[in-house]
């Protein structure tokens, strides 16, 4: 990009190019501007006024707002600007509940990070008691999600992220003035509304006001319970992003430290959803050449993601039958190891079988608990942790990763392909079925496909590939947003697909709502860890996994109608 | 009212609005004025029909006073609190009819749906004041005790409507 013009920082000459704002000059010139209220994906709201700078005339303009302009003469610094944004943050702390020790956000929320790095000792303006108690109900309806309005600071982020990426608006701003609530229409419960679950309100939240709801304890007591016999998977988007909190950059050979630390937590077996995956793309692809070859309804969508059913049933009931019935992967897995351990003699297992899921989504919570799921009104997935209740678990068992040493996970379904690791990241799922669909099964065929445009991070990708004789046109989307899109021209007939693949996440399951904060920079990185992931594999195509081979012929047989499929109920 | 009521007022609304986005407050300020104020249901067909989250309904709703959630009564009696009539006295006025018709600041509407009460900050006739105004007729220099005597004239309507609607 062509370099537009310089604005002066601090008495510094600092180059710009195409910038929206002087907050993104700051940023990338190595100022660390505090903001609670700017992401570059959502719309510009400029209501925290903490990325306040001066001019030399002594004016203060919000930076998210302002568009550099040659020969602006910035200053970040000055008394003023710390007076101002002392103040502010004083206000902000006047209305919230301040008890941070108990607060599940603590020491991962921006404004008490703020209030630090400011140095606010006192509150000046206290409205004794409200600080301290709760006066708004907590909503903890939700399996994915508490919210508690006594912690929220009205920065509308959960707001924008919720109806500008997702299309979806379970919540918003109500009442005036001082009685501003963010809140869902007539203050419902979450759960009842057309909140899907992703869990992408709570990442973005700065403050404990919306947060992941916890099953940490759940899982620790059935751990520590001897006539469990607890089973966990992990999802491949987990292992590239839970080594960020724990300031782990060589996260590629990270697997083996997880499975060493999960080991040590005390689980009984340590498996991969990947493991499930491959069982996905089998099904899945069946299920595609099985509607191509008989004129089943097409496009035929994906149904990995949990977000992106419950949008469909709520908003397009009508494309319910497109919709793939295979299990998610995180349902396969643990439908064919429930199965195992309910009909398996070899094993004289006395101890009740209980899986426990790692996900790096908060919507997986939800998923386990639906009806659909349930084979002899049992949950095939009994607990669902993400990534950031992992990390929890290991800080709280005191676990040292430096030092451990790498550890392989457990057959019969630690095992796994390639091509179920890329499943983690936006245009995986597509990639994993073409190679399932290809004739020539060897390396450089499937980097011929990596290369056919189901990778990078862009939310909109489309690929068409020679399948029989015909093209098959396939689109990957990621942010449900972007899924409205598509389903708009699909209906109106403007374009026309064989296959889409969709993830309500931003970039997929490495953006998932469960995961560590993402930026667009470690976004990026953790989905160019899965490719690597896939590409040091043995084993890169699905049915190439023995133990797949070994599931369907000891366990799944011809019962894959039961074990990993599902249909969802269709409301009148 | 019940519910296929409230969606064919609604829809028809909708169809004169054409389903604009920028026109949601226009239409609820029509919905409004057709239904008295507006229902859940309401909000649940301009939400299906337009696309537009019942959260972001609920948010336009909440924010502007003029939009009621809670059906109003027959006659709407607006007391005015601004300037001129708050020295004139008319907080002995407003206690007055809320005493009279067993309302209070929170609960402004009585359970037969006959009164609505509500203070406004100056209607613009200080020249008249203290005044209220019932469904927008003005009622000028008003007293505590005149106000109780309309309260119950407005009563006495009412019935007399009711007997001829169930004599026709």
């Amino acid at each position: 990009m062509e370099k537009q013009g310089f604005i002066e920082i601090n008495g510094e000459m600092t180059p710009f190019t195409d910038e929206k704002n002087v907050l993104e000059v700051l940023r990338n010139a190595g100022v660390n501007i505090p903001t609670l209220c700017y992401y570059s994906d959502l719309s510009v709201f400029g209501a925290c006024r903490m990325c306040i700078v001066e001019d030399e005339r002594g004016n203060i303009m919000t930076s998210c707002s302002t568009p550099p302009k040659d020969g602006m003469k910035i200053f970040t610094n000055t008394t003023k600007l710390f007076k101002y944004r002392r103040l502010i943050l004083k206000m902000l702390l006047s209305s919230h509940c301040r008890e941070c020790t108990t607060c599940p956000k603590s020491g991962d929320c921006m404004l008490q990070e703020l209030a630090k790095r400011f140095a606010i000792s006192e509150i000046s303006f206290d409205r004794s008691g409200k600080a301290f108690k709760d006066e708004l109900p907590i909503d903890a309806s939700s399996k994915a999600i508490i919210r508690n309005p006594n912690k929220c600071i009205h920065c509308g982020d959960c707001v924008r992220m919720c109806s500008e990426v997702q299309n979806v608006g379970a919540i918003d701003f109500a009442f005036r003035g001082s009685n501003v609530q963010v809140t869902t229409a007539y203050g419902d419960p979450i759960a009842t509304t057309n909140c899907v679950n992703c869990g992408q309100c709570a990442a973005i939240c700065p403050t404990g006001a919306i947060d992941i709801k916890s099953d940490i304890d759940a899982v620790w007591d059935v751990i520590n319970d001897k006539d469990k016999r607890v089973m966990v998977q992990v999802a491949p988007a987990v292992r590239v992003a839970l080594g960020e909190r724990f300031g782990i950059k060589d996260n590629e050979r990270f697997n083996p430290i997880l499975v060493a630390a999960l080991r040590k937590l005390g689980f009984d077996e340590i498996y991969d959803t990947s493991f499930g995956a491959d069982l996905t793309v089998i099904e899945e692809s069946n299920e595609f050449i099985d509607r191509l070859e008989n004129g089943g309804k097409l496009p035929l969508f994906s149904s990995c993601c949990p977000g992106w059913i419950k949008y469909a049933e709520d908003n397009h009931p009508e494309l319910l039958e497109n919709i793939s019935t295979c299990r998610s992967p995180m349902e396969m897995f643990s439908s064919v190891v429930k199965e195992e351990a309910a009909i398996s003699d070899e094993l004289p297992d006395k101890r009740t079988p209980v899986v426990v899921a790692i996900m790096p989504c908060t919507a997986k919570k939800y998923e386990a608990d639906r009806e659909e799921f349930k084979i002899n009104g049992e949950s095939r997935t009994d607990y669902v942790l993400t990534t950031q209740e992992l990390v929890t678990m290991i800080k709280q068992a005191g676990i040292v990763l430096a030092s451990l040493d790498p550890e392989a996970p457990d057959i019969n379904y630690g095992m796994y392909s390639g091509a179920g690791v890329i499943f983690g990241v936006s245009g995986g799922v597509t990639e994993a079925v073409i190679r399932r669909l290809v004739d020539k099964k060897d390396a450089a065929s499937f980097t011929n496909i990596s290369f056919s445009g189901v990778r990078g991070l862009e939310s909109v990708k489309e690929v068409e590939i020679p399948y029989k004789g015909r093209t098959l046109k396939i689109a990957m989307v990621s942010g449900l947003g972007n899924t409205e899109k598509i389903i708009k021209k699909i209906e109106s007939g403007e374009a026309h697909y064989d296959f889409v693949e969709v993830m309500a996440c931003p970039s997929g399951c490495i953006g998932g709502g469960g995961q560590p904060r993402s930026t667009r920079r470690t976004l990026a990185r953790r989905s160019k860890e899965l490719y690597a992931n896939d590409k040091i594999s043995r084993i890169r195509h699905s049915d190439a996994n023995p133990f797949v081979g070994r599931a369907y012929r000891e366990i799944i047989k011809d019962d894959n109608h039961r074990l990993l499929h599902v249909h969802y109920a269709k409301e009148d | 009212m019940d519910k296929t009521n409230v969606t064919q007022v609604v829809a028809d609304i909708l169809e004169e609005h054409k389903g604009s986005k920028l026109s949601v407050i226009a239409v609820l300020q029509d919905v409004q004025e057709a239904l008295r104020y507006l229902p859940r249901e309401a909000f649940e067909v301009i939400s299906k029909e337009t696309g537009i989250s019942m959260a972001k309904l609920y948010g336009v709703a909440t924010f502007y006073e003029n939009f009621s959630l809670t059906p109003k009564g027959k006659y709407i009696i607006k007391c005015c609190d601004g300037t001129a009539c708050h020295v004139r006295k008319s907080v002995p006025i407003i206690e007055a009819i809320r005493n009279e018709l067993g309302l209070s600041e929170d609960k402004d509407t009585t359970d037969d749906l006959l009164f609505t009460v509500e203070t406004v900050s100056c209607i613009g006739a200080c020249g008249l004041a203290p005044v209220i105004t019932v469904n927008d007729k003005v009622h000028p220099s008003m007293t505590p005790e005149k106000a109780v005597e309309l309260i119950s004239e407005l009563k006495e309507a009412a019935e007399k409507e009711e007997e001829v609607k169930a004599q026709l």
